[in-house]
This record gives C-alpha cells, structure tokens and sequence, in this order.
C-alpha cells in the first residue's frame, strides 16, 4: 500500500496548529470524563485516538465541535473559542465534519438530500449548486448510484460511506471519526477505511477514534493512547507500536493486537 | 304538552352534528397549533420553558375538562366579557387539546434517535432548520396514529359543552328529550350518532399504526 504522503511536504509538526486543546476538563456530574488533556493538532495532521472504552476518547472529540461541553481549559479550531459565543459555535461546526460509529443518517431523506441539505441551510448554496456537490463527494466516495435511494436500502458499509460524502459537502477543514468501523460487518470495513485512507492522502486534518491499527499503522502521523480519561502516551505509529513506553499501553496494545 | 319522537327530532339530532363537528375542529386546530408550541417548549433546551409547558400541561391534565369550560365561561363573565358558548367551549376545548397533544408530540419528539440531534448539530444546523426538517418530520410519522386516536377523545369531549348551552349533538337531545321525554331513545339515538363519528376515526387510527408503526426506517 502506499505510504502517507501530505499534501505538501512540510512535516506535520511544523504546519499551523488547526486545533488546540488546552487543559481541556470534562465532567458527568462527578464523574471525571477528561483530565487536564492537552492537545495541538497540525493542519493536514492524520491523529488516531485508542484507548479501553470509557477512557474518553469519544468525549475528547466530540468536545471540539460541542456536542459536548468542556467546563475546563480551552479548544480552540482554526482561531475560534469553542463555546465561547455561540456565533463561533457555529463557525466550528460549520468547518468540522463528523462520521458517527451508527452512521446518523436521515432515514427520511434521499442519500442525495443528506447531502445536500446542510450545503443549502448553513451555506446557503442553491439547490442545483449543492446537489452538484453531493454529485462529487458521492462519486468520490464511489456510490453516486444510490444517490436516490433513502439510507434504509444501503448496507452499512454505503451508509457510512454517504455519512463520510454528508460531512465532505460542507467542505470541512477538519473531519472527526468515531468509531467509524465498528458498527458495521467485517466484509464492510475494508471500503470505509480504504475512503479514509484516501481521504487522509488528500491532505485532510482527521482525528480519528478506532481500533483498526492497520489504519492507524498506513495513515496515522501521531497515535494517541487514551485512558481513565488522560492522553497517556502519543508518537508516530512506528515507535508507538514498537516501543510503548507505558505499561498500560504495552497492556492494552496486547489485547487488541493479540487477536 | 308531549310531542311524539318522530322524523323532526331525529333531524333536529342529526342537524346538531354540525356544530360538534364545527366545534372539533376548532378545538382540534386550535389546540394543534398551541399544542406544538407546548411539545417544543417541553423538549426546549431551556428549562424555565420546560418548566412552564410542564406547569401548564400539570393543570390542564389534572383537572377535569368541564372545570376548565366553567372557568372561561363564567370567568370571562365576571371580568365583564360577554363570551357566547361557543367560543367559551372552543377557548375551554383548545387549551384542554393543546396540553394532551403537547404531551403526546413531546413523547414523539423524544422518541427520535439522539444520533438526528448530534448529526444535524455536528453539520451546523440550527434550530428551527433541525426541527423542520429532521426532527419533526421524523416525529410526525410517529405521532400520527396517537393523534387520530385523540381526536376520537375530543370529539366526544365536545358534548360537555352542552352543559354551558352550546347546542351541539348532546344539547340537542336534551332539549328533543324534554319535549319528548323519551331518554332511552332519544340518548340512544345520540350516542349511536356519536359512535358513528368516532368509529370510523378509532379504525383509521388503527390503520395508520399498522402502516406507520412497522416502517420506521
């Protein structure tokens, strides 16, 4: 397979901070969801996030475009606070996309009125603007045939892959997977990831939570390792499964690769 | 003197079924439209508005209807409005209307998967957009059959309204019944008539749960 190749050659590390996570505290009710979580994220950055479950990963990203509030610290995406207007809320959603571990369509619309729906109401294109679009992501992510066609009469595989083109309409500049793959067949994996993959050598900014290390291994510039809600370790996929320094990721890396 | 039960009366009945199916629909719209104002504050991001559609729907559904028809009949009265009964009854039906609907279609907002909610806020849209054209739609389908099945109710709450002197199908046996004083019959013949409104109503309800209830995809 090929190698990660960013959009320009600049290293990762050296480009404009797209995100940054500072200090960033999150409660349920008493329960300690994420601790002091520090985090900067590089434009044209691929992050994979693991960790158990319940160790915060999910919470971490769905803290940058809010579905989830912080009460700690600050996140800022590409020179907005989030949450502290709710004009620069707005903003944020509006330039982050995301892809849900179920998929999140609306059963009620077409696979081309998922898509276009946002482009019309946020951006303001006019229908035959957005539908073309739609058009394009759809045939990006190789499924323009089903375009009129309701989300109830795709696999699982297809609908991710519709929620992956709903999210690109918008043009993004950062894109969120959670858990993008596990909810789906194991014969479905493989075309998500592989829209993923391609997506990722395109030059988008992705944090992606999986577990699939193969994906994190091919695309990722920086592994995360989560746990109790603390970003215990982090380095390029090459060190970081070769040489975990902590002792719970060598534990959990144990676990999930043993199989 | 008694006058016999014949043709007259029974047309007399059958022609007071305009003013209960008059009255229906007004309450019926009327409390609609209150009553999806009701369901969005309930499901409202705000709770004082929660709160207040919760207060609202607590004394509506916690007293008895024809409590609430005396209230606006007779306190419109003493703050020196005249309100004739139709009006008082309709007022008294809307707001009795909206706080079950309002109710109803918060279960049926509720109802939706949060994943609509999240994936339509994570893409940037608004409220009013995220209720029109993803919750709401959604919602609807399953709101549908419970709604028909209310109607039914409210159709036969109209008949309460007799008792402010509205003349609608009830009140008009009572006055057919007090020239004729034949009560058997004369209330039977009306509540047949009332069976013939909502029956047809319960089985469309029916349907529209079989049809709506299966496909929620």
């Amino acid at each position: 397979m090929l190698t990660p190749a960013p959009a320009d050659s600049t290293p990762a590390g050296e480009r404009p901070v797209m995100i940054r996570m500072a200090g960033v505290e999150k409660y349920y009710g008493t329960y300690h969801a994420l601790k002091a979580v520090n985090l900067d994220v590089h434009q044209g950055e691929r992050i994979v996030i693991c960790g158990p479950s319940g160790s915060g990963k999910s919470t971490l990203i769905r803290c940058i475009n809010a579905l989830e509030h912080h009460q700690g610290g600050e996140i800022v995406v590409d020179g907005t606070q989030v949450g502290k207007s709710s004009r620069g809320l707005d903003k944020v959603r509006a330039e982050v996309g995301m892809v849900f571990q179920s998929f999140n369509l609306f059963p009620h619309l077409t696979v081309l009125q998922n898509c276009t729906l946002a482009p019309r109401k946020v951006r303001g294109l006019a229908p035959k603007e957005a539908e073309a679009i739609a058009m394009k992501y759809l045939e990006r992510v190789r499924i323009p045939e089903q375009a009129n066609k309701y989300p109830g009469q795709l696999s699982g595989g297809q609908q991710q892959r519709v929620a992956i083109a709903r999210a690109l309409c918008m043009a993004p500049k950062v894109m969120l997977f959670d858990e993008p793959t596990s909810a789906l067949d194991p014969e479905m994996v493989k075309e998500v990831l592989d829209t993923m993959i391609s997506l990722a050598h395109d030059g988008m900014t992705m944090i992606c939570v999986t577990h699939e290390m193969g994906f994190a291994r091919q695309v990722a510039d920086r592994v995360i390792f989560m746990d109790k809600g603390e970003i215990v370790e982090e380095g390029p996929p090459a060190t970081f499964f070769a040489n975990p320094k902590s002792e719970r990721t060598r534990t959990f890396l144990g676990q999930i690769l043993h199989h | 003197m008694i006058r016999q039960f014949t043709s007259a009366e029974f047309f007399f009945l059958v022609s007071a079924v305009r003013w209960t199916l008059l009255l229906s629909a007004i309450a019926f719209v009327g409390g609609a439209t209150l009553g999806l104002v009701v369901a969005l504050a309930r499901t409202s991001p705000w709770q004082w508005l929660r709160a207040t559609a919760g207060a609202y729907i607590l004394v509506f559904q916690g007293t008895p209807l024809l409590m609430q028809l005396f209230l606006v009949f007779f306190g419109a009265t003493m703050v020196g409005a005249s309100v004739d009964p139709l009006a008082a009854a309709a007022i008294g039906l809307t707001l009795n209307a909206a706080a079950f609907l309002g109710e109803i279609w918060r279960g049926c907002i509720q109802a939706i998967p949060k994943g609509q909610w999240e994936a339509s806020t994570a893409l940037g849209l608004h409220y009013v957009t995220r209720m029109r054209e993803i919750i709401l739609p959604q919602a609807a389908k399953i709101a549908v059959a419970p709604t028909v099945g209310f109607l039914v109710l409210l159709v036969k709450s109209t008949s309460l309204a007799s008792i402010i002197g509205f003349v609608e199908l009830t009140r008009a046996g009572q006055i057919v019944n007090n020239a004729t004083f034949r009560p058997f019959l004369v209330f039977g013949i009306v509540a047949a008539i009332y069976f013939a409104l909502c029956w047809p109503l319960s089985l469309y309800a029916r349907h529209l749960e079989k049809r709506f209830g299966t496909v929620s995809r």
